[in-house]
C-alpha cells in the first residue's frame, strides 16, 4: 500500500532552490501527523549527492539521488522519466513538487506518466482521514478550490514563498538510484542559458514587491520604485496597464494574465486595482497602496492605504525606510 | 505543415467570480465567455507558421456547447477546421481527463506541432500541455515566448526564474504559449463570415474511448479568505504619511 510523503527537490547549478526546503518542511509536518517517512528525489549531474545533507537538515529521512550528466541542466523528458521511475518503485502516498517553472513543467508530465491527479500551485495542504486535501487558488485567486484525489499517488505542487522552511534535522540517508538516461529518448536540448544579470529576485520568489501602474505616468516614473525596491531588497512589478503601454517588460506583470505573487509585502503605487490585478496579488501577506484617488478599488484590499501624490510619498518612504533598515 | 491549436473557453479577466452557496462551483450566469488569453497566443503562432510555411491549422477544444463560439473565433482568425469535444460527462474534467480527450483527437490527426496556452485563466492548472505531450509520447516546450521553425525542429526561448533558456526540440512537439510570444490578431469581418462555413467535427467521450472520471477533483469551491479591513494612513503632508507608513510596516506589520 502506498505510504509516506515524497518531495521532488529542485536544484540549479549545485545549489538547492529555496522551494526545496519549503517542500521538505511541509512534507515533514504532513508526515509527522501520520507517523510517516519523508523521502526526496534529488536529480542532477555528477556530484549532486552533496546536497542530500541539506535536505536532511529540513526534515527528509531518505534521499533518492540520481546522478547523470544528462540530468544537468534540467530537461523535461530525462527528469520526468527518472522521477516517475523512483515514484513507481517506492510507492509514496503523496508526492510534492514546487510550483516553480521547473516544478510545474515536471509535475504535469510525471502525473500523466503515472495517470494520476495533480493539484497545481497549492497554498495549503493537509492530511484529512489519511488522504491529501489541497487548497489552491483558481481564477488567479478570485476563488479557491479544495482538491481531493481519486488516484495514487496524490500529487501537488506548492506555491513558492507560502510554506515556511524550518530546520528539523533527520537522517537524509542517501540511496543512489540508477539514473542512466537513454539518450535516444531525449528529443530536447538546452542550447543556451542566458542569465538575468540584474541580480533581481524573480517576482514569484520575492519577499518584497514594489509595483507601479498607470499612475506612474511613464517608464521614467518607475525610477523611484526601483529606488524603494533597492532599499527593501525587493523586486519591481507592474500592472497590465503599465506593461501594455510598453513602460515595463512583460515578465514584470502581476495579475491574472501575468504572475500571481505572494510576497510578505506588496506596495502598489499608482495602481487603481482592476480586478485582474487584484487577483494576482491579493494573497500577499501585507499590502500597502499609494494612490491619490481615495475611491480606487486597491484600497479595499490594502492593509495600509496612503491617499496622496505617489511622486511625493514614494521618495519620502524610501528615505524613511533607509533610516529604519540601515 | 499540420498545425494544431488547442483552445478553451474561459470567463473574461474582468469577470467577478461568485461562489455558489453550496460550494459546488461558481455561479456562471453573468459571465462573459472568451477564448483563454494564452490560447490566443497559441492560435496566432499557429496561423503565422501556416502563413510562412503552408499547411493547415486545426482547432481542438474540449468544452460545453457554448465553447463552439470560441472555436468559431479561432476559425475567424484564420484557422481551417475544428474539432469540438462536447459531452456533459466532461463538465468536471480535470487536466488529465482534458488532456486524454485532446490526445485521443490529435492521435487521429496528422500533427507536426501542437499549441496550447501555458495555462487556462479559470482553473489555473497549467498542466494540460505537458500531459498532452506525455500522452502523445512527444516532447513539450512550456512557457514559450519566442519560436523559430527549422524544418524538422523548433528552437524556442522560455523564461525561467532569473534566466532565459534557448531550447531546440525535434518535431512533433507540444508548445505552450506565454504572453510575449506574439500579438494576436483580431478576426476580420470577412473572416467571421468565412468561419461560419468552416467544418467543425463534434465528438463525445464515448466516441474517443476515454475515461471521464477526474483524478484530482475540486470537491469544494470557496471564496477567498476575507482580508481584515485596512487603515488609511493619516498625516497632513505626504512626508508625514510616508513616515507613518514606514513605522506601521516596521512595527505593526513587521514586514520591513
Amino acid at each position: 500500500m502506498a505510504k509516506g510523503i515524497m518531495i521532488v527537490a529542485e536544484q540549479r547549478e549545485g545549489a538547492l532552490r529555496k522551494i526545496s526546503m519549503e517542500l521538505a518542511s511541509t512534507a515533514r509536518k504532513l508526515a509527522d501527523a501520520g507517523g510517516d517517512e519523508v523521502s526526496a528525489v534529488l536529480l542532477g549531474g555528477p556530484g549532486v549527492e552533496t546536497l542530500a545533507a541539506e535536505l536532511g537538515k529540513y526534515g527528509v529521512d531518505k534521499v533518492f539521488v540520481g546522478e547523470d550528466a544528462a540530468l544537468d541542466p534540467y530537461v523535461t523528458e530525462a527528469h520526468a522519466a527518472i522521477t516517475a521511475k523512483i515514484i513507481k518503485e517506492n510507492d509514496p502516498a503523496v508526492v510534492l513538487f514546487g510550483a516553480s517553472v521547473q516544478g510545474k513543467d515536471l509535475s504535469a508530465r510525471v502525473a500523466a506518466k503515472l495517470a494520476t491527479g495533480l493539484a497545481t500551485d497549492c497554498t495549503d495542504v493537509k492530511i484529512d482521514g489519511g488522504k491529501l486535501v489541497c487548497t489552491r487558488p483558481m481564477y488567479a485567486g478570485k476563488c479557491f478550490g479544495e482538491v481531493t484525489f481519486n488516484a495514487s499517488p496524490a500529487m501537488a505542487s506548492l506555491r513558492p514563498n507560502v510554506f515556511p522552511a524550518a530546520e528539523n534535522a533527520k537522517a537524509g540517508a542517501v540511496t543512489k538510484v540508477d539514473a542512466k538516461v537513454d539518450a535516444a529518448s531525449i528529443k530536447s536540448k538546452v542550447l543556451e542559458v542566458q542569465k538575468d544579470t540584474s541580480g533581481k529576485v524573480d517576482l514569484t520568489e520575492a519577499n518584497v514587491i514594489v509595483s507601479g501602474g498607470r499612475g506612474m505616468k511613464g517608464p521614467e516614473g518607475f525610477g523611484i520604485l526601483e529606488e524603494l525596491a533597492g532599499v527593501l531588497k525587493g523586486t519591481v512589478g507592474a500592472s497590465r496597464a503599465a506593461v501594455d503601454a510598453g513602460w515595463r517588460p512583460q515578465k514584470d506583470q502581476v495579475g491574472q494574465t501575468g504572475k500571481v505573487v505572494s510576497p510578505n509585502l506588496y506596495i502598489a503605487c499608482g495602481i487603481s486595482g482592476a480586478i485582474q490585478h487584484l487577483a494576482g496579488m491579493s494573497s500577499s501577506k501585507c499590502i500597502a497602496a499609494i494612490n491619490k484617488d481615495a475611491e480606487a478599488p486597491i484600497f479595499a484590499k490594502a492593509d495600509y492605504g496612503v491617499v496622496d501624490d505617489l511622486f511625493k510619498v514614494v521618495p519620502a518612504l524610501t528615505a524613511e525606510c533607509k533610516k529604519l533598515v540601515g | 505543415m499540420n498545425i494544431i491549436a488547442c483552445v478553451k473557453q474561459v470567463p473574461d479577466t474582468e469577470a467577478q467570480i461568485k461562489v455558489k452557496a453550496d460550494g459546488s462551483g461558481i455561479d456562471d450566469g453573468q459571465i462573459k465567455w472568451v477564448m483563454n488569453p494564452y490560447d490566443e497566443y497559441g492560435v496566432e503562432e499557429a496561423l503565422r507558421l501556416k502563413e510562412k510555411n503552408g499547411g493547415d491549422v486545426t482547432i481542438v477544444c474540449v468544452g460545453p456547447a457554448r465553447a463552439m463560439e470560441t472555436i468559431r473565433t479561432a476559425l475567424a482568425m484564420g484557422a481551417d477546421k475544428g474539432v469540438h469535444v462536447s459531452d456533459p460527462a466532461l463538465d468536471n474534467a480535470d487536466a488529465f481527463v482534458t488532456a486524454s480527450a485532446l490526445a485521443a483527437v490529435i492521435k487521429g490527426l496528422p500533427h507536426d506541432i501542437i499549441f496550447c496556452g501555458q495555462r487556462a485563466i479559470d482553473d489555473d492548472s497549467g498542466q494540460v500541455g505537458a500531459m498532452l505531450a506525455e500522452l502523445l509520447g512527444i516532447p513539450q516546450l512550456t512557457l514559450v515566448t519566442k519560436l523559430e521553425y527549422a524544418g524538422s525542429s523548433v528552437k524556442v526561448i522560455r523564461p525561467i526564474e532569473g534566466a532565459q533558456l534557448s531550447i531546440e526540440t525535434a518535431l512533433p512537439c507540444v508548445v505552450t504559449a506565454q504572453k510575449g510570444l506574439n500579438e494576436p490578431r483580431y478576426a476580420s469581418l470577412p473572416g467571421i463570415m468565412k468561419a461560419k462555413k468552416k467544418p467543425v467535427d463534434v465528438k463525445n467521450a464515448a466516441a474517443l474511448g476515454i475515461a471521464t472520471e477526474a483524478k484530482a477533483k475540486v470537491a469544494k469551491t470557496i471564496p477567498p479568505p476575507a482580508r481584515p479591513p485596512g487603515k488609511i494612513v493619516c498625516g497632513d503632508e505626504p512626508e508625514q504619511k510616508a513616515a507613518e507608513l514606514a513605522r506601521l510596516l516596521r512595527e505593526e506589520a513587521k514586514v520591513i
